[in-house]
């Protein structure tokens, strides 16, 4: 079986010819393990004892409550999963075939850090070399991040240009591989990139939505209303998307970042942008007129990003998903209360998918139950959620 | 009918008598009328120019580019801008515009390839898009008798080598280094090796580049192949220079260095 690398017109393999081969040799190595006994033993064993699935799916019954949601509110806890994020089930996967392929280093980029520690963290288990990139901007704001990430033995690595974010952390990480192709694998954290790195991550991550979809039909005996979840480069959506695509009846909403509100900044690709080729493969992005790439916002570095994957481009155009946003200000007071309520400190980035919930509960009420992603937990946001939301350690 | 970019490209080896030197200005750096100019005096001593059109997310290139093409943005250089640099190069050598895929597809290839050629250039290099994915671009180029100028890379395999070689016009870029512009490169075996073999897959003329410096580095790769691009050392002198009036000296007494040294 081959793989996809394109979805509708969307996607390719828009890189320097250097890294083609690398790319090819991906290809054809993930073709080979996919459905290897081996392979998948190894990653399912690891997926159980050392990331913690399958995770849990929770009602979050004060939610469903405050928010008069009555046919449920559950959570697919990604939060639960070793590292605190759905990051790692692609991470893992990636990290058990690069050792497949022989490569003896990993690099990543990262924005919230949470994809670099999850890479950081298979890499030590298997005793790979791994350097992160990482803006500056994004050092600052995910400082416990960045330290878990020296702590795992990775090497992090600051990046200047841009505006110190996502998109320059990518950059800069496709440099290192075009420049040390044939020694290094490099792990893309989201469904995004050239072919056939989103297809590659969306099935690693489809463990959620196939989890979850058996667990609703075990607790509720029946399928969710509507499946939401936030979008950044699109690698928690697709992968939940991805158990319920088939199921006509199920609403598919990604949310993305709304950041400052619609005459500001934000980081809403799909909604705002339009086709384009960033690192490696054509989606909507956003940009001015001559095609140069704009810098996105939002509070959440996991969501601050211009592009999004292909695939997502694709589900949009078809109209299979809705795509929405949520602002800086609605996913702020959604992390608050999600942490109030529910005693579970969401991840700023997932707080933009219950800001949503909750603002347009009006709309889901009545529609059957409410799946959200839980992608990550706050942990690492503590620092700046505190500071926006004026909660600190002093006396 | 006017001649088309492949031909004027193909002309200018045919006449240069020696391997050709293709130095590259990246368009509006260190500002507009100083690029035009830097282009100018590189004219007297080059056999094509390459010209840059600044991109924001540049993924072929190091710092050194990077900067300058930041630097352009910044100033608020836009790619008409630059394509109109091409005028004061018509009758001189042939340019061929160096810019990423995105800028090309904004408005659509095909505006994008009658409005270079309306500037009279000759034929285009885009670093993020490989053969396979090139099909449209080259058929929109060809309309518009713009060459499409492919790269070939170390890690490029015979077989590929030979599909770049099929589709190729005017010549191929070929990159010295398994790595991104700025870098420096060495004369080696396997960089003699990788020019053979690209010279055995591929008709039409070979030129190579990247991490290449000296007058001395550029002597030895006219030894191995047609031709030799120098970019982000011209970017790095004219950076260094202390005032616009140096920089002109320097670019100026660079390019005869460089084509003293082809010459010998
Ligand atoms: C917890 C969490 N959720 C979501 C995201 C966004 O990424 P994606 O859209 O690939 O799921 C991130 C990225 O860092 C994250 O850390």
């Amino acid at each position: 079986m081959s793989v996809n690398m394109r979805f509708g017109p969307y996607g390719g393999r828009y890189v320097p010819e250097t890294v083609i081969g690398a790319l090819d040799e991906l290809t054809d190595a993930y073709e080979r393990y996919r459905d290897d006994p081996d392979f998948r033993s190894e990653l399912g064993v690891l997926l159980g004892h050392y990331v913690g699935r399958p995770t849990p799916l929770y009602r979050a019954r004060r939610l469903e409550e405050a928010w008069g949601l009555e046919d449920g509110l559950w959570f697919k806890r990604e939060d639960l999963c070793h590292t605190g994020a759905h990051k790692i089930n692609n991470a893992l996967g990636q990290v058990l075939l690069a050792r497949r392929m022989g490569k003896q280093r990993i690099i990543a980029e990262t924005g919230a850090g949470q994809h670099g520690v999850a890479t950081a963290t298979p890499s030590a288990l298997v005793g790979l070399g791994c350097r992160a990139y990482m803006g500056r901007t994004d050092m600052q704001r995910l400082r416990l991040n960045v330290i878990r990430m020296r702590m795992l033995g990775a090497e992090v690595t600051p990046v200047d240009s841009g505006s110190g974010t996502l998109k320059d952390a990518t950059s800069e990480a496709i440099r290192d591989w075009v420049t040390n192709v044939d020694t290094t694998h490099y792990i893309i954290g989201s469904a995004v990139g050239p072919a056939p790195y989103p297809e590659i991550v969306a099935e690693f991550q489809s463990v959620i939505g196939i989890e979850a979809r058996a667990q609703m039909l075990e607790e509720t005996g029946g399928l969710p209303g509507t499946v939401v979840a936030c979008v950044g480069g699109g690698s928690n959506a697709i992968g939940t998307f991805r158990g319920f695509i088939d199921d006509a009846g199920v609403a598919l909403v990604g949310v993305e970042a709304g950041g400052e509100g619609p005459a500001g900044r934000h980081g809403a690709s799909l909604a705002l942008g339009r086709p384009g080729v960033l690192h490696g493969s054509y989606s909507y992005l956003l940009q001015d007129d001559d095609g140069q790439v704009a810098e996105a916002h939002s509070v959440s570095a996991g969501l601050d990003y211009p592009g999004v994957g292909p695939e997502h481009s694709y589900l949009r155009d078809i109209g299979r998903v809705r795509y929405v946003d949520a602002t800086d200000e609605a996913a702020l007071s959604a992390f608050l209360e999600c942490s109030r309520r529910e005693g579970l400190i969401p991840a700023l980035e997932t707080s933009h998918a219950l800001a949503y919930v909750r603002d347009r509960a009006a709309e889901l009420r009545g529609g059957g139950p409410v799946l959200v992603c839980l992608s990550g937990r706050g942990d690492k946001d503590v620092d700046q959620a505190g500071a926006a939301l004026g909660i600190d350690a002093s006396a | 009918m006017p001649d088309t970019g492949a031909a004027r490209l193909e002309r200018a080896f045919r006449e240069a008598g020696r391997p050709l030197f293709v130095p590259y200005v990246m368009g509006g750096y260190p500002d507009l009328e100083a690029s035009r100019r830097h282009v100018q005096l590189l004219a007297r001593h080059a056999d094509i120019i390459e010209l840059g059109i600044p991109f924001s997310d540049p993924l072929a290139d190091g710092p050194t580019i990077q900067a300058a093409g930041q630097a352009a943005l910044d100033a608020g250089i836009r790619p008409s801008d630059v394509l109109a640099i091409a005028d004061d190069l018509r009758g001189g050598p042939p340019v061929v515009v160096m810019t990423y895929f995105n800028t090309v597809i904004a408005h659509g290839a095909a505006e994008f390839m009658a409005e270079a050629a309306s500037h009279g250039v000759a034929g285009l290099i885009i670093p993020d898009l490989p053969v396979d994915e090139a099909a449209d671009v080259r058929a929109a180029a060809r309309a518009a008798g713009v060459a499409l100028i492919a790269l070939a890379a170390p890690t490029t395999d015979d077989a590929r080598m030979q599909q770049i070689g099929a589709e190729a016009e005017g010549f191929v870029y070929l990159v010295a280094v398994t790595g991104v512009t700025g870098g420096e490169m060495s004369m080696d075996d396997r960089l003699r090796a990788l020019a053979e073999r690209a010279r055995r897959h591929i008709p039409v003329p070979v030129v190579v580049g990247f991490g290449v410096r000296t007058p001395e580095q550029a002597a030895q790769i006219g030894q191995i192949a047609d031709g030799v691009v120098i970019a982000s050392e011209i970017i790095r002198r004219i950076g260094d220079a202390p005032d616009a009036g140096a920089a002109d000296a320097a670019v100026d007494a660079f390019g005869a260095g460089i084509a003293e040294a082809l010459a010998r």
